[in-house]
């Protein structure tokens, strides 16, 4: 077998043949349903009169376009709640175990399935979205795939596809103050470009990812599919192991035992190699805010907005262009002077307990600033959002003048009520600052819980690593 | 799903890296349980001047005459070229679904995010890297040709420009094969059903805390 890597330890454990060209066929182990990507899939099923191969092998959960507020009123958008009651009856119909909207375990299904030891090491996880990748951080094999692609593991319980090349994202040292996973991901994305693992399965390692908490490691994760790679990595350790023990699909007893020891098994070997090396000095890193319309616009919370015409690279320079028009930003404009309308903490990037602390103790015992018209805090799962009520955290939001919100993807994405104006700017903790992406018209700049909670204190962006 | 084989067809450049799945089709389209009529939604925010929700009627709504994809020389097109990342974001199948409903069959472009790459081939939709320099030169000859048309044969792997000058191109071997002959995935994989089984039942021996 030789050195391998964490990526071809999770790829040939799950082989189950191999065509002459190298695509291959590859066995899933759990498969996370949501109500956007999943509805052609069942009914592709359904006209072809196949039945789910591995029906225990799923978990569904509507989040894309649940409400925020009232939910006991259900969802007003009979489009949306079509959706979501097409997921309960496919569920229902086929016995697949669905956290229900009603459920205190429903959530961002990027946070419920680690939160439910759904997610554990050397499994390969799919999703019918491209944030899959979070679920790497557990040393598995997670990417998103498309509907067609939903129901080919509904049918089959695998997937066609080919090894990709493998990349090391080496992080080492000490972090400042105030600087996060959500940080270091920006920084890889401002480094490599939103394509540079474009073809790649990435494994972030390093003493300063080593350091991070299993919920930093999942932020760091998710984010890879922003710098274009489908699945992201970080190798199992006792952080890993700790963090499982005890959640409910996790096993117990003298199966956790062999469980843990081959989990232990699960980390790139000595020497082994790599396609692509990528190195970041943790001390070099600062509080990242992005100014454009593509994650890899983004520049530290102490810099300013570039200049287009010093980029040499046409194709460059008239993306940053049109990014600037978009955004309503001028060049060379400095990051601490754009004021905010909107704060949006949440998403499957930033939105766990730990998430939620960090941007409490910013909040607590200040105000939002008179001109952000709404800042709101959506926790990423029901049980995520009990928790931090017994820990008083949405005391502190709510007195410091954010909303406290029921939990679901919101305006990551803003598929429900929740979204930004034509020409509104948000602070935002969530993974994509596309055009219209919370909104149509609608200016998003991705930072940091922390950084977020203090620009809605501020009303601009400051720097909180001083 | 649609065979590929031969396609002689009308090209539309679009000038811009990064092209994400949200402007492709936006995500208030994605509420549909539907797999078909997405084409009318497709580049929704470059393509109106009004914001598009589902249910609207599209003819009554007001074009933005300045996006390519409105402009008379271009309707009709089926081969859409565009800069590099093309697709990159949410995984969403409705947008390869969205151009192939529009017309497209084929896209063009430097480099394309992996997920979108992948779900085209689902669709009979051919994605086709070319180099930068092979993408400039053809961004060249559409803007200077009303009514510029490539032919690409996906058996010859060869793309052919009116003037005479052949791109080749790569394509995955089993991929090719299952876009030439229409093939669905899923009914080949099922071909292997013994193998699935075989895998499994070794699976659950080995690691049983998969199969709680």
């Amino acid at each position: 077998m030789g050195t391998q890597t964490l990526y071809d330890k999770l790829w040939n454990a799950h082989v189950v043949r191999q065509e002459a060209d190298g695509t291959a066929l590859i066995y899933i182990d759990r498969h996370l349903v949501h109500e956007v990507t999943s509805p052609q899939a069942f009914e592709g099923l359904r006209l072809a009169g196949r039945k789910p191969w591995r029906i225990a092998s799923m978990l569904a959960v509507a989040d894309h376009n649940v409400p925020t507020t009232g939910r006991a009123q259900g969802i007003a958008d009979p489009i949306s709640r079509l959706q979501v009651d097409t997921l309960d009856q496919n569920c229902e119909e086929l016995g697949i175990t669905e956290f229900k909207m009603s459920d205190v375990r429903q959530g961002i299904v990027h946070v419920i399935g680690p939160e439910q030891g759904a997610t554990l090491p050397g499994m390969t996880v799919v999703c019918g979205d491209s944030h899959t990748s979070t679920h790497g951080a557990f040393a598995a094999l997670a990417f998103g795939i498309g509907t067609s692609e939903v129901e080919h593991v509904m049918a089959t319980q695998c997937l066609l596809m080919k090894k990709a090349k493998a990349m090391r994202v080496v992080v080492d040292g000490a972090l400042h103050k105030s600087v996060t996973a959500k940080d270091i991901a920006l920084a890889v994305i401002g480094k490599i470009g939103t394509a540079g693992g474009t073809g790649f399965a990435i494994e972030f390692s390093g003493s300063t990812i080593r350091g991070l908490s299993m919920e930093g490691r999942m932020t760091v994760c998710n984010m890879s599919i922003e710098a274009g790679a489908r699945a992201g990595m970080i190798a199992a350790d006792d952080m890993t192991i700790n963090y499982l023990k005890g959640r409910p699909f996790a096993p117990q007893g003298e199966l956790w035992d062999k469980a843990v020891s081959y989990w232990r098994t699960l980390h790139s070997d000595d020497g082994a190699k790599f396609d692509a090396v990528v190195k970041l000095d943790a001390a070099q890193i600062k509080p990242q805010v992005t100014w454009g319309t593509s994650p890899e616009m983004v520049v530290a919370v102490d810099g300013r907005v570039p200049d287009p015409a010093t980029m040499s690279d046409a194709v460059k320079r008239e993306g940053a262009e049109r990014a600037l028009l978009y955004m309503g930003l001028k060049a060379n404009t400095p990051i601490a002077e754009i004021k905010i309308d909107k704060v949006f903490i949440g998403s499957c990037t930033n939105a766990r307990i730990e998430d939620l602390r960090a941007a409490a103790v910013i909040a607590r015992g200040k105000h939002i600033a008179a001109n952000v018209k709404l800042a709101m805090v959506v926790p990423g799962s029901g049980l995520v959002k009990r928790q931090a009520e017994q820990e008083g955290l949405d005391k502190i939001f709510i007195a410091a003048g954010f909303e406290w919100r029921e939990p679901g993807c919101s305006m990551c994405l803003a598929m429900n009520d929740d979204k930004l104006l034509p020409g509104e700017r948000c602070a935002s903790t969530s993974n994509r600052n596309f055009e219209g992406r919370q909104g149509s018209g609608g200016r998003t700049h991705l930072v940091s819980p922390e950084m977020a909670a203090a620009a809605a204190i501020a009303g601009h962006f400051v720097d909180v690593s001083k | 799903m649609q065979k590929f084989t031969v396609l002689d067809g009308l090209v539309v450049p679009l000038d811009r890296a990064n092209v994400d799945t949200d402007a492709i089709i936006p995500k208030q389209f994605l509420k549909s349980i539907k797999r078909a009529g997405f084409g009318p939604n497709l580049f929704d925010e470059w393509r109106y001047l009004d914001h598009g929700e589902s249910g609207m009627d599209n003819s009554k709504r007001k074009p933005n005459p300045d996006f390519v994809l409105n402009q008379p020389r271009y309707q009709g097109a089926q081969i859409l070229l565009a800069r590099e990342n093309f697709g990159c974001g949410s995984s969403r199948e409705h947008a390869p679904w969205a151009l192939e409903d529009y017309g497209f069959r084929a896209i063009i472009a430097t480099s394309f995010a992996d997920i979108f790459f992948n779900n085209c081939f689902k669709n009979g939709l051919l994605p086709i890297r070319l180099s930068a320099e092979q993408v400039d030169a053809l961004f060249k000859a559409v803007a200077a040709n009303v009514g510029y048309k490539l032919t690409i044969d996906l058996e010859r792997q060869t793309i052919t420009a009116p003037d005479g000058t052949v791109y080749k191109f790569e394509v995955e071997i089993f991929r090719k094969h299952c876009l030439l002959n229409g093939l669905d995935d899923i009914s080949l994989t099922l071909q292997h059903v013994a193998e699935i089984k075989a895998y499994e039942a070794k699976r659950r021996a080995a690691q049983p805390w998969l199969f709680l």
